[in-house]
């Protein structure tokens, strides 16, 4: 049975489908003016990969904050439940998941069978989202996916005075225009925002193994620093982005 | 207030300060009010996470503050003596003997 | 501190016609804030000459290029000025002052100085806002201030300006120039607000209504601010959001209440600097 998830995010929208619970393909195409036609195209991409058409798939669930704003959807699921679900299948050991997306993190507490038991989330406040890595990368004049590594090349830790993403811009300017190393400017960022996720997530109770995913978890940097404040190595799939798309798709699995 | 016993005048001019901020998830302030507040400095003592400081403010009062560093990051750094931590009380309204600390969350 | 474009000029004024060298007591107050600075100096008691500059990169040769501007052309010079207090969030860094007096002190004497029957002030800089309750001597009786985030600053106004290409001093006018209410915006973050404007604007809504509908996120934000120590009249607003009318007068609207702006709202801080400047020089000597 070939079943598919959306993950409609802030910034991006990711598709996978699955076929006897095994990912079959999957897309991430990013969010433009119109999230319809956007999602669309996700989706033909992720078909087109899979060698396979709309009629082949069985059922959809989309998830994510624009979940409404799909024509091909049969239901919807809210994102807590499809990352948690989505972050069991991937780590059946899982009992916290971490998701750190462009605009907004949560922490979820789970069981074996990636049901949630508690959650919480900052969806106020871009400091603390991949929003907050972007807008630094541009300031300090290097690429988003860069970041990470180039903040694990950090020996000094350097203090961070602003807690707003655009109090942070001038910040960073200043920062570089009396010698700051750029390493170590990037980790400090990093570091600021494992430091938000970690007091976020202590709020529903940290229990190994905490699986990160979302955007944000593809930086070394920031993969780095959770782990050191958690106290525990989070483990990470290889595709942290589509996690919360594969949950969508074992939901719409069991739908039928 | 002239105390009699020192025989000297003590000027107070009383003023609550508010320090920390308003984001878009809420208010998050410790209120301190200078006319309770003796500068005893226990709060300074009792608090794990170093949040007050000893100051001498504009009238020549020693009296408790939040540290400039900490301001901005108040709810996440009192995180740890909240409730949502499973904290049952806030150490810095237990040590102050004058009742002058509150917190606005 | 900042590259980015603030969209303000530099200035300073002169008090025409006076003659320094007759005063007996010379005083100044120099506020350094984490956008601009201010200098102004007293001429037995009454303003000489005041300056608004960018703060640079370091609060230091701030203060001196606040005084200096200020100060040029009058033949006055810095060892002229008598007693210096130094201001604001560069304080420490003000390497002529005499003394250093908090800017919450100071907001509330320079608005005292300014209207003695004012008892609650709210300044809003580029990127803190402060609201102040004093007495009829204007002491300080409480104090909030909030400078984390941006959306209570002047700092979202600059980027709705910039994100519109709006002129910062246009804003206030235009967020008048509008029919019916503006929209209610969900995102208070200026980041996430960002693609709000935008995506309200792809929907058809006039950007002056755009534009009044983070106004009116300001001075809802600026009333949770103020209520916080609570209004009593007579009410002042300084700092550069004053010379915004769009949201001084709905935030007039919100409290049901006047709000008085001085003639320079931006030196409101180092004038009150200035003020106990000269008081404390005038009690040394007598002393």
């Amino acid at each position: 049975m070939i079943t598919a998830g959306v993950d409609i995010g802030a910034e991006t929208a990711k598709v996978v489908i699955l076929r006897d619970g095994q990912v079959l393909s999957y897309s991430v195409v990013v969010v433009g003016v119109d999230m319809k036609q956007s999602t669309e195209q996700g989706l033909g991409e992720a078909l087109h990969k899979a060698g396979i058409t709309i009629d082949d798939v069985k059922h959809i669930t989309a998830t994510g904050t624009g979940r409404k704003h799909t024509s091909f959807a049969h239901d919807q699921v809210s994102e807590v439940i499809a990352d948690a679900k989505g972050a069991a299948w991937l780590f059946p050991t899982v009992r916290t998941v971490i998701d750190v997306g462009a605009e907004e993190s949560r922490g979820i507490k789970c069981d074996a069978e990636g049901k949630v038991l508690d959650f919480a989330r900052n969806e106020k406040c871009a400091a603390g989202t991949g929003t907050f890595v972007e807008a630094m990368a541009k300031a300090l004049e290097v690429k988003v996916e860069e970041m990470g590594e180039l903040g694990l090349l950090s020996q000094k830790e350097i203090p961070l005075n602003v807690t707003c993403v655009i109090f942070a811009e001038s910040e960073v300017v200043s920062l570089i225009h009396s010698g700051v190393n750029k390493v170590d400017i990037a980790q400090a960022i990093h570091n600021a925002i494992a430091t938000r996720t970690v007091s976020m997530v202590r709020r529903v109770g940290i229990e190994k193994d905490v699986v990160f995913i979302g955007g944000v978890a593809k930086n070394v940097g920031v993969a780095a620093l959770l782990g050191k404040h958690l106290g525990i190595e989070p483990l990470i799939p290889e595709n942290p982005q589509i996690a919360g798309a594969i949950g969508a798709a074992l939901i719409a699995r069991q739908k039928e | 207030m002239f105390d009699w016993f020192f025989n000297r005048q003590i000027l107070t001019l009383p003023y609550i300060a508010n320090y920390g901020y308003t984001d878009a998830s809420g208010d998050y302030y410790i209120t301190i009010d200078s006319q309770k507040c003796d500068g005893c400095g226990k709060c300074v003592d009792a608090c794990p996470e170093k949040v007050f400081e000893l100051i001498t403010d504009d009238y020549d009062n020693l009296v408790a503050k939040v540290r400039n560093g900490v301001v901005r990051n108040l709810k996440y750094i009192c995180g740890p003596c909240k409730p949502v931590s499973g904290a049952t009380e806030l150490k810095c309204l237990r040590s102050c003997e004058k009742g002058a600390i509150s917190h606005s969350w | 501190m900042t590259a980015v474009n603030v969209g303000w000029r530099e200035y300073s004024w002169k008090a025409p016609g006076k003659d320094w060298t007759k005063a007996k007591i010379i005083t100044a107050g120099v506020d350094v804030g984490s956008v601009s600075s201010q200098a102004v100096v007293l001429t037995d008691k009454e303003i000489f000459c005041y300056s608004n500059a960018y703060t640079g990169s370091s609060s230091p040769s701030s203060a001196i290029k606040a005084i200096n501007m200020a100060l040029e052309g009058t033949g006055m010079k810095l060892e002229d000025i008598q007693f210096t207090v130094g201001t604001g969030y560069g304080r420490v860094n003000v390497p002529f002052a005499n003394k250093t007096i908090t800017e919450i002190s100071c907001h509330a004497r320079g608005a005292h100085w300014l209207l003695p029957s004012v008892r609650t002030i709210l300044d809003m800089g580029g990127q803190d806002c402060k609201a102040i309750r004093c007495d009829e001597r204007g002491k300080v009786t409480q104090f909030v201030m909030n400078d984390k985030c941006a959306a209570g600053s002047g700092r979202s106004m600059e980027v709705l300006g910039e994100l519109l290409s709006v002129p910062v001093e246009d804003i206030g006018p235009r967020s008048l120039d509008i029919k019916g209410e503006p929209p209610r915006v969900s995102s208070t973050c200026v980041v996430f607000a960002k693609s709000e404007a935008l995506s309200l604007l792809r929907g058809g809504v006039p950007i002056n209504e755009v534009i009044a509908a983070y106004c009116d996120a300001l001075a809802h934000r600026v009333y949770t601010l103020v209520s916080r120590i609570g209004m009593e009249e007579d009410f002042m607003i300084s700092g550069g959001i004053a010379k915004n009318l769009g949201v001084v007068r709905r935030v007039e609207k919100l409290f049901g209440v006047k709000a008085h702006i001085s003639f320079e709202p931006q030196i409101v801080g180092a004038l009150g600097a200035a003020i106990f400047a000269n008081d404390l020089l005038e009690k040394s000597t007598k002393a």
